[in-house]
């Protein structure tokens, strides 16, 4: 069968596992006691046994079958948490994760090797399986309901069977009248076996060419489910003789046991005169059961409870940039209606103006509840890219030797799946520099009169069009004359640029490429990546980042990302007989300068606006549009704003405010100075986007 | 092997080129073309090609020949290459011939105008020689993909 096209449901699916597992495992370490943590954790194992066994995953399917022996011997109390388990537990984690994302990449298992992880559990397994039995025996269960869930493989050595014959007696007379052999036969599956429903119903099909199956324990449903360990009972009808059934079954592979055993007719007499007994037992049996499940049900729902907080709908990505292109096409509709109704109002009468307004109206209503729908589809929280990082500071602070805890707050903060993507490595990168750089050794904090453990803030929340995502430490901070000082002999500054620099210019210098404070490249932060990487990542996504930073009190990075990518508000403006369209986010306000205030500062037209320079930039010049028209006495400027910083841009003519659909201009113009992409008007012709970031 | 291959041509100034059909997706009408800076000069610009952005290659000015007007019959062929859709901005589009693979010759190699170092290949069919280009050359990918 070709498993090929359930691969990205597949991985989809144990990503999620695996994340469940890595919040749970991190919890657990905190509360090694809970067995609820545990419950949740086997049960992750088992799925994933089961899917990567479906899907002929064996590295996979191995190493959770061997995770869950393990956790099978904690949960029952054979054997105690301890920090040895936990450090496994991650190792098994990480080795899956691997696994899977060598999927993801090749579609193929790959040939990373746990067999040194699979064969430390299985000692684990096997060691303390021995202790752990004798001390099962010690002490009673703690979890007696689970025990009792598992009941078949708890009673594997007995031979009592769990089908009840009371109630099939006529059946069995029957039986007995047409000289049929009935037996109870139990089947015993392989501890490795994979695909246990699978292996039933060869089994079922199996006798089913020699006679009749009457009952099943379990029922044929939970079989069917795989809701049972590794035995199951039927209570079987053949001419057949019980060797003959036993060797039949056992020719399938994967069955470990069979065992037969022949009823007499003296069953009937039996369980007809202890009838009263049996009923009795059975209820306490049923009743057991009731409660099992019961607890069972609770932890569904628990689980299920959990799973909704973090329901999401897989929806194909290209599915969504579908609907968003219908949504552009939309937009551009409306635009184009909006263009017609002021170009031909004059051959309309007043009432058809009307009703030309309301379509429109009603149009506009329309495409902007479903760009707010599409947009809401494509938001996840930010918690999927957040929770890799608990794992990943305590990790990073253990090989470190410093105390440091994470706090973290907003992780249900939205944005765009585009921007979660992207906004993980520069995290990640920024959290390891806080960790490395930032927070210092105990020792040193100690010295400064600070709190042993060093602490690092992760905050996302939004604001107005924006997400901001803040980055804190409390370590040592940034000392800008360190900056200066490397700045100065990686030659990025001059000596004259570096003494009018402020503080907060110069620590700005950390994004500057070919800047890294630390000489030698460790392993944590040095991963040829610096933060100008970092920098120019999250600018690709339209975001900014800056720092502020309190020599010895720590620093902060801030990271402003837009909520959406596609659609953004525009002001069109007009240079020669060319239209562009500048982001209204990065406009300040728009004013006219007279030419004469112009003057020149270091080969810059600058002029003095609200008591600060503001420099001019000719955007004629900057998009290369000939300028041969006489020069103006009043200038249309419009003030765009990059941080703090300000600048002018000279344009012909103001065209006016538009929600305007961003388009990549491909993959064979990439890289063009100061275009951002462009955008369709609504007449069909491209309009280009000018970036003002890259303009000063 | 005398395999059939098929050829959509187009003509700029007099003489007639080959693209192989493989690599044409469509051909259009000249759409309004938007001049991008800071490119080369013969990337004419952007067109909306039904909702995407699309850039024109011009290719007059590519092969080192003079612009002129467009006129009617000038069209743009929409390339598809390495995933990569570009418009070719040609005099006319003329029809997809079908030439066996014996009748292709290589370049020969002797004109030294700016045309020559992109022409691969030398088609003939029934007395007429079509010039086969070689699109990663005439569109620099080469250089794109370094």
């Amino acid at each position: 069968m070709d498993m090929s096209q359930y691969l990205e449901i597949f991985i989809d699916e144990s990503k999620e596992h695996l994340q469940t597992m890595n919040e749970i495992l991190l919890e657990l370490e905190n509360d090694a006691d809970n067995l609820s943590h545990l419950g949740e954790i086997f049960r992750i194992a088992h799925t994933l046994k089961g899917m990567s066994g479906t899907m002929g995953f064996t590295k996979v399917a191995d190493l959770t079958h061997k995770m869950e022996n393990v956790l099978d011997l904690v949960r029952n109390g054979a054997l105690k948490v301890n920090s040895q388990i936990i450090d496994i537990l991650f190792e098994c984690f990480d080795a899956l994760e691997e696994y899977i994302d060598h999927l993801e990449k090749t579609g193929k298992e790959g040939d990373l090797d746990s067999s040194e992880l699979v064969r430390k559990l299985a000692v684990i397994a096997e060691t303390k399986s021995v202790d752990g039995i004798a001390a099962a025996s010690g002490k009673p269960t703690k979890t007696e309901a689970k025990v009792e869930a598992k009941v078949s493989s708890a009673d594997e050595s007995s031979s009592e069977f769990h089908i009840s014959l009371n109630d099939i007696e006529d059946v069995l007379r029957h039986a007995f009248e047409q000289e049929v052999n009935p037996f109870l036969i139990r089947v015993t599956l392989d501890e490795g076996c994979m695909l246990k429903a699978a292996r039933s119903f060869i089994v079922f099909n199996t006798l089913e060419r020699f006679g009749e199956i009457i009952k099943s324990y379990p029922i044929a449903e939970e079989i069917e489910d795989e809701k049972f360990d590794d035995s199951f009972e039927l209570l079987y009808f053949t001419k057949l003789e019980a060797n003959y059934c036993k060797n039949e079954l056992m020719h399938i592979s994967e069955i470990k046991d069979v065992l037969v055993q022949p009823l007499t007719e003296d069953v009937l007499t039996v369980s007809k005169t202890p009838q009263k007994d049996v009923e009795v037992e059975l209820e306490k049996v049923e009743s057991k059961e009731v409660e099992s499940k019961q607890k069972e049900d609770s932890a569904a729902s628990k689980t299920a409870e959990k799973a909704k907080t973090s329901k999401t709908v897989r929806v194909e990505i290209g599915r969504l940039d579908n609907l968003m292109n219908l949504v552009s096409e939309l937009i551009i509709i409306k635009t184009r209606l909006e263009d017609l109704d002021t170009t031909t109002s004059k051959g309309f009468d007043q009432n058809n103006r009307n009703n030309m307004n309301e379509a429109i109206e009603y149009l506009e209503r329309i495409t902007t509840s479903l760009h707010d729908a599409v947009m809401k589809v494509r938001m996840v929280p930010v918690e999927r890219t957040f929770n890799r990082f608990p794992r990943l500071v305590r990790d990073l602070s253990k090989d470190l030797g410093k105390n440091i805890k994470l706090f973290m707050s907003g992780e249900e903060t939205e944005v765009d799946r585009t921007v979660i993507d992207e906004i993980g490595d520069p995290l990640i990168h920024l959290i390891r520099n806080s960790l490395d750089h930032g927070i210092e050794s105990p020792e040193e904090r100690e010295k400064s009169g600070k709190d042993e453990m060093g602490f690092v803030a992760l905050r996302a929340y939004p604001d107005g069009n924006t997400v901001v995502i803040e980055v804190e430490d409390d370590g040592k901070g940034i000392n800008p004359e360190i900056i200066k000082k490397k700045a100065l002999e990686k030659k990025l500054i001059t000596v004259d640029e570096a003494e009018l620099m402020t503080d907060k210019e110069l620590i700005n210098l950390l994004f500057k490429a070919g800047f890294s404070t630390v000489d030698k490249v460790t392993d944590l932060s040095g991963r040829g990546v610096g933060l100008d990487v970092v920098k120019s990542k999250i600018e690709a996504i339209n975001g900014t980042v800056e720092v502020v930073s309190n020599l010895g009190q720590g620093s902060k990075f801030i990271i402003r990302l837009p909520l959406t990518l596609a659609i953004i508000q525009a002001l069109m403006v007009n240079l020669n007989e060319e239209k562009f369209a500048i982001p209204l986010n990065n406009i300040k306000e728009i004013t006219t300068i007279e030419t004469g205030k112009i003057t020149m500062v270091q080969d810059q037209e600058v002029v003095l606006y609200r008591n600060k320079t503001l420099p001019i930039i000719r955007m004629k010049e900057v998009l290369e549009i000939e300028c041969d028209e006489e020069p103006l006495d009043e200038l249309i400027v419009v003030i765009v704003k990059k941080g703090d910083v300000e600048a002018g841009l000279v344009v012909d003519s103001l065209i006016g405010q538009q929600e305007i659909v961003i388009k990549s201009l491909g993959k064979y113009l990439t890289g063009i100075k100061a275009i951002a992409g462009a955008t369709i008007l609504g007449n069909g012709s491209v309009a280009l986007i000018v970036d003002p970031n890259q303009l000063f | 092997m005398n395999e059939l291959k098929e050829f959509v041509t187009f003509r700029l100034k007099q003489e007639y080129y080959g693209i192989n059909i493989q690599n044409v997706e469509n051909i259009e009408k000249v759409l309004p073309i938007t001049r991008i800076p800071y490119t080369p000069s013969y990337v004419k610009g952007v067109i909306n090609l039904r909702g995407i952005i699309v850039p024109v290659v011009d290719l007059r000015n590519r092969f080192g020949f003079e612009s002129t007007q467009t006129t009617d019959e000038a069209r743009i062929i929409i390339v598809n290459l390495d995933e990569l859709k570009i418009g070719m901005l040609v005099d006319a589009s003329s029809e997809v011939l079908q030439i066996y693979d014996e009748d292709i010759d290589a370049s020969p190699n002797v004109r030294k105008d700016g045309s020559n170092e992109f022409v691969k290949n030398i088609g003939k069919k029934n007395g007429r020689i079509i010039m086969l280009i070689d699109l990663y050359k005439v569109l620099n990918l080469e250089q794109h993909n370094e």
